[in-house]
């Protein structure tokens, strides 16, 4: 069936013309007819735009162009809060009622002109707030591995529709952990570049010293194509890093033997599912086989990461999400002056975990709290994103579990936020640090028989480097064969 | 750093939510109890450490003064709540 291949499969037989684009969209919309009403990863979608996006593509390779074009032909679905230009751009609420975009963001354009058929806006939390899609005004998704649980979040529809070949690829982004948790829940491979790779232009932000868009695929090669493809300083993004892009999928098959990996002896502390446990100890112990040589390593202010995080990014969010105002945009509720229209838009308009975060972030930001809260939590972001620093002088890569539970059920913890927060505790600091991470399926709890994922970290701009040992570590298993049972 | 006591109603006003009675109270509960956990970040020693605002700060990111083509005033416009003359529309505020 073609909508479960890889890109590297698709592009292989559309070049060949053994298949046209538009058959392989028509398979991905057909799975769509089929698994949507168990599994809900998409807010919207539309079969026409795909389609004549896929005869543009075949009308292309019908004339042998797009040797230029890696990705001629293939389906990629997009986690609804980055701008495609006249797609609808709701970032997963209700306030933005019925926009939508004038511009495509850097990273779309980019995938664009590589031939990408860009379709479809994923469900995700509110604003990129939340680590199970609960948060989404437009309902939850579904895990593919089991409909009564989570898929993660916030990226929870991006992972989905991947796990369930409702598309090729997907596109996430990354905050907190928002494309590893929900790519290790789901059994896929998720990446969040190094702070600086993609260009955040139409990325509507969260926080914006946080936030990184970034791939959802099938196997590794697929995410080393897609990185090579959105990689690159963009004059649009003051923030995009100038360091030239590397060919990600020439250094693959490079083997991980010479390589040093670390185990954060913080990280295996008490709450980690034992069969999660078991899983990455397996997992390390097979890199160990393959080669690689396995290093304890210490990042002794790991207990302090969610905190200062939840100060952070609720305190870039109060400022990034200011501009929902009812303006220039917005379901917008009357009032009687500007103010009162301000506070009732946004009353009516942002849901709960969103509010609950703009006001944190506006308290921890005013007068007389600034220094006890912001200043004092990036004063701690420091001694965070040194730890990993004086780690990488020791190891080539750091090796955890992703998350310290499989997918748990819905509504387990959408009554505690605290709880909800405390899922995050190994991706959090990747974020906070600006280094490269990403999630691999390394094995499944069972019963139910639910993913787990290994995340490897890596140095600033070492995406190289956790890329070749996920690849071979991949190749060597067969967990990336493994799919849901949908009917 | 503070007693984790929150003074929703004055919070809310800052960041402009109108908040109902309920929503407000439950919200200060569930804030009371996240700034409990984040009153763990005292513990650590931050003496003599630089903040970090950005993990890897460039600086003086600049381009040349030059007119560029950007967003029509029609693109800008299409989602506005209310538009007119080329202009967005807001209630009064100045009597």
């Amino acid at each position: 069936m073609l909508n479960q291949l890889t890109i590297s499969e698709l592009t292989t037989r559309l070049a060949k013309r053994e298949v046209s684009a538009r058959e392989a969209v028509q398979a991905c919309l057909d799975q769509i007819g089929l698994v949507e009403s168990q599994i809900h990863a998409f807010i919207i979608h539309s079969a026409a735009d795909a389609l004549a996006q896929a005869d543009a593509a075949d009308k292309l390779l019908a004339t042998g162009g797009g040797a230029d074009k890696p990705l001629l032909g293939v389906p990629i679905a997009v986690k609804d809060v980055l701008a495609v230009k006249d797609q609808p751009l709701n970032c997963g609420s209700k306030i933005l009622g019925k926009f939508t975009s004038p511009y495509d963001a850097t990273a779309i354009q980019k995938l664009k002109a590589a031939g990408a058929i860009i379709f479809g806006r994923l469900n995700m939390d509110e604003f990129a707030m939340g680590s199970s899609t609960e948060n989404s005004a437009f309902g939850a998704t579904r895990n593919p591995w089991d409909t009564a649980r989570i898929p993660g979040g916030s990226s929870g529809g991006s992972a989905a529709a991947v796990a369930a070949d409702e598309c090729i690829a997907s596109l996430g982004t990354d905050t907190g952990g928002s494309i590893r948790q929900p790519a290790a829940l789901c059994g896929v491979v998720g990446m969040k570049p190094s702070y600086g790779r993609i260009s955040r232009y139409g990325l509507v932000a969260f926080a914006s010293s946080l936030d990184q868009i970034g791939p959802f695929t099938k196997t590794i090669r697929d995410t080393a194509t897609l990185l090579e493809v959105m990689s690159g300083i963009d004059p649009l993004d003051s923030t995009s890093m100038p360091q030239p892009v590397p060919h990600y999928t020439g250094t693959l098959d490079n083997g991980v033997k010479g390589l040093k990996l670390g185990l954060p002896k913080e990280y295996m502390i008490g709450g980690i599912d034992p069969e999660v446990k078991q899983a990455v100890d397996t997992a390390v112990k097979h890199l160990e086989k393959l080669g690689a040589e396995i290093v304890e390593v210490s990042l002794p202010h790991t207990d302090y990461a969610v905190a200062t995080y939840y100060i952070i990014a609720t305190a870039e969010a109060s400022a990034n999400l200011a501009r929902f105002d009812g303006v220039r945009y917005c379901a917008r509720v009357d009032g009687k002056d500007p103010i009162e229209m301000y506070g009732l838009t946004r009353g009516a308009g942002f849901g709960a975990e969103v509010k609950r975060r703009v006001i944190l972030g506006t308290y921890v930001l005013s007068s007389g709290y600034y220094d006890a809260y912001y200043l004092r939590a990036q004063k701690v972001r420091t001694l965070i994103r040194n730890d990993f620093l004086k780690a990488f002088e020791k190891v080539d890569a750091i090796v955890t579990p992703t998350t310290p539970t499989a997918a748990f059920k819905l509504g387990e913890k959408s009554g505690d936020p605290l709880q909800m927060y405390l899922s995050d505790i190994f991706t959090i600091s990747c974020n906070l640090a600006g280094i490269c991470g990403l999630s691999l399926p390394c094995g499944f709890t069972k019963s139910p028989k639910l993913p787990i994922g290994l995340q490897l970290l890596g140095k600033p701009f070492g995406e190289e480097t956790i890329l070749r040992i996920a690849h071979t570590y991949e190749q060597s298993t067969g967990w990336h064969k493994e799919r849901p049972t949908l009917k | 750093m503070a007693a984790a006591e929150i003074d929703v109603k004055y919070v809310a006003h800052l960041a402009r939510i109108a908040l109902s009675p309920e929503e407000e109270q439950k919200l200060g509960a569930q804030l009371g109890n996240i700034l409990g956990y984040i009153e763990k970040l005292n513990q650590a020693d931050v003496a003599d450490v630089e903040p970090t605002a950005h993990a890897f700060p460039l600086v003086n990111v600049t381009r040349p003064d030059e007119t560029r083509p950007s967003m029509s005033n029609e693109d800008a416009l299409r989602n506005a709540p209310a538009k007119a003359n080329g202009l967005f529309i807001v209630p009064k505020i100045v009597e």
